[in-house]
């Protein structure tokens, strides 16, 4: 493990081996963007527009 | 269960097809051609009898074939074609061999079943709805249950399309991030995800309604919902046919996207907002607040404007770049005059660039304006904005993509290679023409759907000034060219399909994946990250589209402005 990198191919496994950012972790993740891409719109046109209607008062 | 791994290499792209994907991307581009085949020929219905000098359709027959032309145009004609391009996106992109054919098969003949049990509805003539089928008015069941199945078929397609994905990843046949356009697929069918579960929200109840199960159907609650989908639906296209323009623009110049990064993130901005658009449809109901109408069609909208933005400057950009590293570098625009204005897939796609960003984006950020939204709300300007969105947009980069897809999906050379150089031209330039007379005619007053402008006979007919009738004579014949234009398309598309000479190649097979097929990706050699080098000028690497994004913002700005003016003068404030 601890052992230096024989080979450049090693040395692009290091580097390989750093943190992957968190964006390119939501980016490359399709169904943690699914799960945010169906709940966005739901919550902010379908749930709030329904909320709304369902408030507007019965005519007498 | 024995999986089939064989695929096929393109002699002349390189592109890796899995024999079963290969089968269904056809089946469902054909089933979409077909879809475009009746849609075409019942535009050409529409256009006649709107053109007010020839008015060809009695009334009755005028909204059948309007709502036909709408549901087999915006919705099977895309969606088919759409479906094709998710599989193309996954398997072939990825290398990889698609989830569960046989699920596909069956997700396949759900669409076409629906698509067909939709048609006969209609047809029969009892289901003139329209497209948007607002209740109170009601359909035949048929006329809705045909949609549920369609929309069930598109949902499961796009979960065999998420599910290649994981195969792919899985098998290990791609390293690192999916390729920008598979994410841009990724998009799409996020979005297709929403839009149908939106759909069956309020189709499953409209259906029993329909058959007498359920009793009533708010009329508000029902647009609200349905918008969700109808708008949606639309919203998947704009993200299908972005990815388009960036396989085109690498299949033609080898061009690679400016910055990766900044694409993908557009294409994430669309997934978290572009299906909020979909509140513009609702400006001016009154049962919903002005937060709910303003943050929706405002602060969220322009999130996802800012992200078409993008992608406007970032593919001609792109394009700009690969080709002057082949030497056109001189002055502002060498590199677009030596562009392959001959190669319909080029010319088709910028055209479908420029007309969705100067016509389909403007108009989309005028309309989505709460105040503005007054000016054109339900007048012909809204279906002049659309057909620039959906038709100059998405069908003209789908069509731009099948002159590519021919040889090296059906193995054909094209009938009349001649007649393609022309056919993107009389089709864009048809439908743009089409799309801006609309939205003139729109600014000035004359309603959408309606069969006669003057209300001839009405107990209160409206007076329209001469150049409302003068824009739709203008659209009118704009639209005809547009037909020539899908004709050829048609014409040249199922001949070389059908009749085209084979290209043979030979030795040719198909190698299963097992034997060697679809390697892993050789490692790149490691280089210093270069420069553009010496292209570009004044310090920018892209000159030219820099000029362009600012006749663009420039034109975005007095368009604007010049309605927030034409306002004033509607409404006077004293």
């Amino acid at each position: 493990m601890s052992q230096a990198p024989a080979t450049p191919g090693a040395a692009d496994d290091d580097v390989h081996d750093e943190p992957i950012p968190m964006m390119q972790q939501l980016i490359d993740n399709p169904f943690l963007l699914l799960f945010l891409g169906v709940a966005m719109p739901t919550v902010l046109y379908i749930v709030w527009g329904v909320m709304e209607i369902v408030g507007i008062p019965l005519a007498k | 269960m024995a999986v089939n791994r064989n695929f096929r290499t393109c002699p002349s792209t390189g592109l890796v097809y899995h024999e079963p994907a290969e089968k269904l991307i056809r089946w469902n581009a054909v089933a979409g051609v077909v879809s475009l085949l009746v849609g075409g020929v019942l535009a050409l219905l529409v256009t006649l009898t709107r053109w007010p000098a020839v008015k060809l359709l009695p009334p009755d027959w005028f909204y059948l074939v309007l709502t036909a032309h709408g549901l087999d145009m915006l919705v099977f004609w895309i969606i088919f074609f759409e479906i094709a391009v998710l599989y193309f996106a996954a398997s072939t992109l990825l290398k990889c061999r698609l989830a569960t054919p046989k699920v596909a098969w069956v997700a396949f003949w759900l669409m076409i079943v629906g698509a067909i049990t939709n048609n006969i509805a209609v047809f029969k003539g009892d289901s003139s709805v329209m497209f948007t089928s607002y209740v109170p008015m009601g359909a035949h069941p048929l006329f809705y249950l045909g949609f549920i199945l369609f929309a069930v078929g598109a949902l499961v397609a796009c979960f065999v399309f998420f599910g290649t994905l994981v195969v792919g990843k899985a098998e290990k046949t791609y390293n690192g991030s999916i390729p920008l356009v598979t994410f841009g697929a990724v998009t799409a069918a996020i979005i297709a995800v929403f839009t149908i579960a939106a759909g069956a929200i309020i189709l499953i109840p409209t259906f029993l309604w329909s058959v007498g199960l359920v009793s009533h159907i708010d009329s508000l609650m029902y647009r609200t919902v349905w918008w969700a989908f109808g708008h949606s639906s639309q919203q998947i296209n704009v993200a299908a046919h972005v990815s388009v323009w960036y396989a085109i623009a690498a299949i033609v110049f080898g061009a690679k996207p400016m910055s990766e990064k900044v694409s993908r993130g557009a294409f994430v901005l669309y997934i978290l907002f572009l299906q909020l658009a979909s509140a513009h449809h609702l400006l001016a109901d009154p049962g919903l607040t002005s937060n709910w109408k303003i943050f929706n069609t405002s602060y969220a909208m322009y999130l996802a404007v800012l992200a078409s933005m993008v992608h406007g400057l970032t593919v001609p950009g792109a394009i700009e770049v690969a080709q002057r590293g082949k030497g056109f570098n001189k002055g502002l625009f060498e590199w677009l005059r030596k562009a392959p204005w001959g190669n319909p897939c080029f010319s088709g796609m910028f055209m479908s660039l420029v007309g969705f960003g100067f016509l389909g984006g403007i108009s989309g950020v005028m309309m989505g304006t709460e105040q503005l939204n007054l000016i054109i709300h339900n007048t012909i300007y809204v279906p002049g904005h659309f057909h620039a969105t959906v038709v100059v947009g998405t069908t003209l980069a789908f069509m731009a993509l099948t002159y590519f897809l021919i040889p090296t999906l059906f193995r054909r050379e094209l009938m009349f290679p001649g007649m393609a150089k022309w056919q993107t031209y009389v089709y864009g330039l048809g439908m743009m023409g089409f799309s801006v007379f609309m939205m003139g005619a729109g600014t000035l007053g004359v309603p959408r759907r309606h069969w006669d402008m003057a209300f001839s006979g009405a107990a209160l007919p409206h007076e329209f000034p001469g150049a409302a009738y003068l824009m739709m004579g203008l659209m009118a014949v704009s639209g005809v060219l547009a037909t020539v234009g899908g004709a050829m398309y048609l014409v040249n598309t199922v001949g070389s399909v059908f009749f085209g000479k084979k290209i043979v190649t030979p030795d040719f097979k198909r190698v299963p994946v097992r034997e060697g097929m679809a390697p892993a990706r050789p490692p790149e050699p490691a280089v210093a990250p270069a420069g553009h080098g010496a292209i570009g000028a004044g310090g920018f690497v892209a000159p030219g589209t820099f000029v362009l994004a600012m006749v663009f913002l420039t034109s975005f700005v007095l368009y604007y402005f010049v309605n927030w003016k034409y306002l004033s003068t509607v409404w006077p404030l004293k």
